[in-house]
């Protein structure tokens, strides 16, 4: 197995808050990652660092190297926008533009100054079925994206990050807001997507996490407590806290 | 009496209260426009609408005046859309917090209630005398863009803020720049409300007076203006002009010019609000 992603010595504050404290941490490629814990314990803030995500956030200060196939990220030559062509992500809400299905899908293309009909044509069928939405839309490609469903606005929006072919999907509770079905075609998705795709998942869901991953990091307070293969952390966690909020006792 | 009867009572008195006080804006309104429609209704003909100002009260028309008013309103549109739109965007998608936007933010808040006659002193000294532009289109319409870029640059960031961060994410997400963003995505999603208050901001310069009579606009212009650098009168300076002789013939005129006025501006109301719905429509958020 090869590391795609390496976390060395995270700290995070927002201000005098500190939200994440030297977080050390390695992806595999080609797997998924969980990232679980209890609200407020830094697994979001975590997972939008390796897109720079955020960056926007006026009082947001960080220390410490995020290396993507051996180039830290956060070093000053480093093209923000170039880097997220590279690494999709999927957010808790559906947020689909309100454009027509096929502008939502071809956008990432677009911005990157592909106009060619047919390859688009081909790119956007290509996302949507990976996405398993393809035989539900084929038809309203012209249609409005918002008159979809959740689940299929989700759907949509997956199918919009994979049109740009990235190599790293970042998912932050991405089942969130769904119902039961459209939650089980999302994760039977993730399955399918790892085979190309290093993905992280950060999700409220133990079940969630036990079915589609292959490691688990436990978050709680902004430290890591524990991260290994999803077996080992939800069969013999090492550490009590662990334990517990995978038993559901607290969080 | 019960406490929950006075209480009752009281309701109900209120209840009047408001009535009153909504109505009688309209009711006032309502008097003013029907004494004038009244007065100036049967005055409004062809000729009316295509004479030049003349000494004669019978043989007067609304020609210069409203060609006038055209003009002023497609240099004002010219000059004052990007601007406003630009300086919109710029404060809530780029500037970051820092001092110097919140000084520019309580700034463009102030100017809005700068009195207008105020914008007219300005205009006269910069643009009438420093920039040689005489009280020509050009420089009553840079006077008016000054007055009602507040405006726009009020209703592009409130139509901006209306778009949904998750929007500027998603489009962030996928590597789009900043511009890219703004221009693909939060720009046509907050298109309906900056058209609205660009229409507002127009409407108001057409029925403004007071700066562009400090700058120097004549109301006896016997030509219609051909180019931006002619001198021109507007309709509402012909009114006040009209109005403050002391021959009724000249009251009716200014009643029929005052209706035309009316007709305009309702209509840009009406398009601004035709405007704002269909778009709220298309988005539901």
């Amino acid at each position: 197995m090869k590391t795609k992603i390496e976390a060395k010595n995270i700290d995070v504050f927002y201000g005098d808050f500190q939200a994440l404290r030297n977080i050390n941490m390695q992806f595999e490629e080609n797997a998924v990652t969980a990232l679980i814990g209890p609200s407020g314990c830094g697994k979001s803030t975590y997972l939008r660092l390796f897109n720079r995500m955020n960056d926007y956030i006026d009082s947001f200060k960080m220390n410490g190297e995020i290396v993507i196939d051996g180039k830290n990220i956060y070093e000053k030559d480093v093209l923000v926008d170039d880097l997220r062509k590279g690494i999709g992500m999927v957010f808790q809400k559906p947020n689909p533009f309100p454009k027509s299905i096929f502008e939502n899908v071809s956008y990432g293309l677009k911005i990157q100054g592909i106009k060619d009909k047919d390859f688009l044509n081909k790119r956007v069928k290509k996302a949507l079925e990976q996405s398993a939405l393809w035989d539900e839309v084929k038809n309203d490609l012209d249609k409005s994206a918002l008159a979809l469903s959740g689940g299929q606005q989700q759907r949509l929006c997956i199918a919009r990050t994979l049109a740009v072919e990235p190599k790293i999907l970042l998912m932050d509770e991405p089942t969130s807001a769904l119902d039961p079905i459209a939650t089980a075609k999302v994760e039977e998705l993730i399955h399918q997507l790892k085979e190309e795709y290093t993905i992280i998942i950060v999700t409220h869901n133990m079940q969630q996490a036990s079915r589609i991953s292959d490691f688990t990091a436990f978050f709680y307070m902004g430290d890591l407590i524990e991260y290994d293969k999803t077996d080992t952390i939800f069969t013999k966690p090492k550490n009590e806290r662990t334990q517990n909020y995978i038993t559901g006792r607290f969080g | 009496m019960t406490n929950s009867s006075k209480n009752r009572i009281k309701d109900r008195i209120f209840n009047f209260i408001g009535i009153f006080a909504t109505l009688i804006g309209i009711i006032i309104l309502g008097f003013f426009i029907g004494s004038i429609l009244y007065d100036g209704l049967t005055r409004i003909d062809w000729d009316f609408l295509n004479s030049l100002p003349s000494r004669k009260a019978e043989k007067a028309g609304i020609l210069t005046a409203w060609s006038g008013s055209l003009w002023i309103v497609i240099f004002t549109f010219l000059v004052v859309v990007p601007l406003g739109i630009a300086a919109g965007i710029y404060l809530e998608e780029y500037g970051n917090k820092s001092k110097l936007s919140s000084l520019l933010e309580v700034n463009i808040s102030n100017l809005a209630g700068v009195p207008s006659v105020i914008y007219g002193l300005l205009g006269l000294e910069i643009f009438v005398r420093l920039m040689n532009l005489g009280s020509s289109i050009l420089a009553g319409s840079f006077t008016l863009a000054l007055l009602v870029l507040p405006i726009i640059i009020v209703a592009t960031r409130e139509a901006l803020k209306a778009v949904p961060p998750s929007i500027r994410a998603a489009s962030y997400g996928l590597g789009a720049t900043k511009w890219q963003t703004v221009w693909y995505q939060v720009l046509p999603a907050s298109f309906g409300g900056i058209l609205t208050g660009v229409i507002l901001a127009i409407s108001r310069a057409v029925g403004e007076t007071a700066p562009l009579i400090v700058i120097g606009a004549l109301a006896y212009v016997p030509f219609t203006p051909s180019s931006p650098m002619d001198e021109f009168t507007v309709l509402p300076i012909q009114i006040f002009n009209w109005i403050s002789r002391p021959q009724h013939e000249f009251t009716i005129n200014a009643a029929a010019a005052i209706i035309i006025l009316l007709i305009i501006t309702f209509i840009m109301n009406g398009i601004a609000v035709y405007f704002r719905n269909k778009w709220q429509k298309k988005i539901n958020w």
